[in-house]
């Protein structure tokens, strides 16, 4: 019971940030989102935040007119009831106030929508040059994109191809991605490096501050491919190829678990996502296309810290 | 419509009741009916609540450790064996959870058990429209739930027995790819039954309603709860009929080589995806109309005053439903719809909250100036009315696709929904059935004990479901069989809340015990002059026929 006053204060702050919190997995007992780690995120939590205050205030008001009738028109209170049906000043307010609200929250809802769902045009960006900004990324936007699909299978596992990655026969990067952990004694203990159902034997590995195009499809079933510190989530659907895009602002390790029934292993296909520095990703990939992905995935074991040698910090 | 302005009516010429076997098993009369319905209900209700033990039990500690121990018992298997068939089985109870609690329990007690008991009542009609078909309404909902137990129990094609797909039945995973076994065969016969069931029932309600209301009750003059009912009617003589058909595609793709959902015939899963929902929305209004109805009866009876804006209430219900078969992609966010799709569903799905609000506002300024007498039903309104809002508030977060590609298909979900149906329909259902209960059965429960149910009930849900919010918001998905150490603390504390809703349960069935026990005879109108719809005019238990004579309702009673 350590944290109940660490929450209580939290919730009261913010309600959604949290002492402890850790990066890219959840918290325990924690009490709202994970910590952001793309724009897209930080706009859903500072959304929500918005969000939150409004409907505990709207809870609490309803809560609070109950409160009231409760105590002053109890029988013993008011033994006389007074016989009115109709008010159309107050009926007028209560269907008008709500619509104001709604349109409150309509207007970040879908600037924040079409922020998540329209893909950026890299090429404006680039060109634009604008760096105070912080939905756009120019530095990161003259690199162009890294296309990722992600593709469910059917013995609960996702198959990661790197599009524009050709290996020496031509075809793009791709490999299986296996959750370690499947609820069996015959499990590889927990550690902090390898968190019980959340580690994979072969993690997605992306470059920071680049923007990545995901796609998502399905070869059985349906799935869902989510990273809740990203604030994405994308079904993965047989016949369909869905898309998305996010850019990570910080190396680490972040995680996600299918987000979608796909029947007995639904709970043990998480999705583990290694974000590195662009030299220590151009390293993983080029070993990736010789077909070594013990060897390649043995270089992100430990993320590098973000040096000069880095792509980004070098452009002009 | 106050009492006084109804004509008096007469009953005692002759009250016969057939023998034990024609008047349950043949009966055409819509009170036998309808407690058939409501005796139903409880006993699915305790199929469906058992589930959610199981699930909880589950889910109290990481581990897959209870089911495991489960399928040793029914399965004899053991080791990793028994864990991978645990996992299967926990997908099959929560899908029969969700269909069970849905379609066999609070659509019966709410529709079928309410509803026939009380829109004759309330309308001044003798019976329902169509006595016989609501006799065929009745036996094809256990006819639909006894399928639905065979289908648990044979094969579902995923190493145990039972379909384990969700209760939203989506293909691939609810075609022979992912559930090749008889189960899911029976569940799409089972839920064909319910339909064609849900479908006689509705047009009995609606006809009854349109053409057998008492000389002088107009539309406009109707109680609430009859509006509530006609509402839904519509609705489901609306929705339904679409789920059968994707139900029956679902038939031909897994039995007749048909490929609306294969994709790899040309077909689209996703196409199932919308037209479920295209139902599925619609149904969440099914479920919670009539709680919204007889809420109303309860606010104004212990209020001691007359409903607060009548025609507003009848038409936000009006428009509740309306509104309700234009936003059933805000299921489907993730799906991969256009940003533009997805801009019109949040706005509609928004929209919604404005004729919710009306009532919400509408029940407290019923009771503004009242004289409020706490009696348990209005506990159980006023809880309803509370939890219903914390419900509403979490659906707007919902209704916004930006937040909901962070909260879709997480435990976030799982409390909205939880919190508007398990915390709202039912608690609508405890105060209908505590409001009617002396009226149903002639009998008075004891006031102490019902309290309690409430209290305890009260603070058993809210700690069973609150607790979910947090976990959603950090990331949990549902429908997941074990979980992350994270995850732990607020698992245990709800799933600590469900083993406090047991002693409420109990103390539920002690309340019909006692009741049936002591049977202490109930008066005609117990709760006083607030009470003015017709049934309170006929002694409890109401005669076998009532209103011989009919009911004339004054032209003066106006709102």
């Amino acid at each position: 019971m350590r944290y109940v006053f660490a929450w209580i204060s939290t919730l009261l702050i913010t309600g959604s940030a949290f002492a402890q919190e850790l990066v890219g997995q959840p918290t325990p007992g924690a009490l709202g989102f994970q910590p952001a780690a793309t724009r897209i995120m930080e706009r859903v939590n500072d959304f929500h935040n918005y969000l939150l205050v409004i409907i505990t205030a709207i809870t609490i008001f309803v809560l609070g007119l109950l409160i009231w009738v409760c105590i002053r028109y109890n029988k013993r209170a008011n033994p006389e009831p007074r016989k009115f049906s109709h008010n159309t000043t107050i009926e007028i307010i209560w269907t008008a106030v709500p619509v104001l609200i709604l349109v409150a929250i309509a207007g970040p809802s879908f600037s924040n929508l079409f922020y998540q769902e329209n893909e950026p045009n890299l090429e404006m960006i680039a060109q634009s040059g604008d760096l105070d900004d912080p939905n756009i990324y120019v530095d990161a936007a003259k690199e162009g994109w890294i296309t990722v699909k992600a593709e469910g299978m059917g013995n609960w596992a996702w198959t990661y191809y790197y599009m524009d990655e050709l290996d020496a026969d031509g075809y793009p990067v791709q490999y299986v991605s296996n959750g370690i952990h499947y609820g069996l004694p015959s499990d590889p203990p927990a550690t902090p490096e390898k968190p019980l159902y959340l580690a994979t034997d072969y993690p997605m590995v992306i470059p920071v501050n680049r923007y990545i195009r995901y796609q998502t499809t399905s070869d059985r079933v349906i799935h869902s491919w989510t990273v809740p510190a990203f604030g994405v989530k994308t079904d993965a659907v047989p016949g369909r190829l869905n898309e998305g895009w996010f850019l990570v602002e910080e190396t680490g390790v972040y995680y996600g678990q299918c987000s979608e029934l796909c029947g007995k292993n639904h709970a043990f296909m998480p999705i583990e996502v290694r974000v590195v520095p662009q030299d220590q990703y151009d390293r993983w990939i080029e070993v990736m296309k010789t077909g070594d992905i013990d060897a390649a995935t043995e270089l992100v074991q430990v993320i590098e810290p973000m040096g000069d040698g880095t792509r980004l910090a070098s452009v002009e | 419509m106050p009492m006084d302005q109804v004509a008096a009516h007469g009953h005692d010429a002759h009250d016969h009741k057939p023998g034990f076997f024609v008047r349950w098993f043949f009966s055409t009369n819509h009170k036998d009916i309808g407690t058939l319905y409501l005796v139903f209900a409880l006993i699915a209700g305790i199929v469906g609540y058992s589930l959610s033990g199981l699930i909880r039990l589950e889910l109290a500690e990481p581990g897959i450790g209870p089911l495991t121990g489960l399928m040793e018992v029914m399965y004899g298997t053991t080791g990793q064996q028994a864990i991978e068939q645990a996992k299967s089985f926990y997908n099959v109870v929560i899908t029969y959870h969700g269909l069970i609690m849905i379609f066999f329990m609070v659509m019966p007690a709410l529709i079928g058990g309410f509803g026939n008991w009380f829109v004759p009542l309330m309308i001044g009609a003798p019976d329902m429209a169509f006595p016989r078909m609501n006799n065929i309404s009745f036996w094809l909902t256990v006819v639909a739930f006894i399928l639905a137990m065979i289908s648990f129990l044979v094969p579902g094609g995923n190493g145990v027995n039972g379909f384990g797909g969700g209760w939203v039945l989506y293909p691939p995973l609810s075609s022979t790819a992912g559930h090749a076994g008889p189960s899911m065969d029976l569940l799409i016969l089972s839920l064909h039954t319910a339909g064609i069931a849900s479908i006689l029932g509705a047009i009995n309600f609606i006809v009854t309603i349109l053409n057998m209301r008492a000389p002088g009750m107009t539309l406009h003059k109707m109680p609430l709860f009859a509006w509530s009912m006609l509402v839904t009617a519509v609705l489901l003589l609306l929705a339904l009929p679409v789920l059968a058909g994707a139900l029956t595609m679902l038939l031909t793709d897994r039995n007749f080589g048909s490929q609306f959902f294969d994709p790899s015939g040309g077909g689209d899963p996703i196409m199932f995806q919308h037209l479920f929902w295209f139902f599925g929305h619609p149904e969440v209004y099914i479920m919670i109309l009539p709680a919204f109805g007889l809420i109303s009866h309860i606010v104004s009876t212990f209020s001691k005053k007359p409903i607060f804006g009548y025609l507003g209430m009848a038409y936000a219900m009006v428009a509740i439903g309306a509104i309700g078969f234009i936003v059933w992609a805000h299921h489907m966010y993730t799906v991969g719809m256009p940003s533009d799709m997805k801009a019109y569903f949040v706005a509609a799905t928004m929209v919604i909250a404005v004729p919710t609000g009306i009532k919400i506002f509408s029940w407290i300024a019923t009771m503004w100036g009242g004289s409020i007498d706490f009696s348990v039903p209005m506990v159980w309104a006023i809880g309803f009315i509370f939890l219903f809002t914390v419900g509403g508030v979490t659906g707007v977060v919902l209704a916004n696709a930006g937040i909901d590609h962070a909260l879709h298909d997480t435990y976030y979900v799982v409390a909205h929904f939880h919190y508007v149906l398990s915390l709202g329909a039912v608690f609508g259902l405890f105060a209908g059935w505590y409001y009617w209960y002396e009226k149903m059965f002639g009998l008075k429960y004891n006031k102490m004990l019902a309290y309690a149910h409430f209290w305890i009930m009260f603070i058993a849900s809210n700690l069973i479901f609150f607790p979910q919010h947090f976990l959603g918001l950090n990331g949990m998905p549902r429908r997941y069989v074990d979980y992350p150490e994270a995850f732990s603390l607020w698992n245990s504390v709800s799933s600590a809340g469900y083993a406090l809703s047991m002693v409420a349960t109990l103390i539920f069935f002690v309340v019909l015990i006692e009741s049936a026990l002591r049977r202490r005879k109930a008066e005609a109108n117990p709760w006083g002059e607030g009470a003015t719809t017709l049934e309170w005019t006929l002694p409890s238990p109401p005669p076998f026929h009532q209103f011989n004579e009919l009911p004339v309702v004054k032209n003066e009673a106006g709102h």
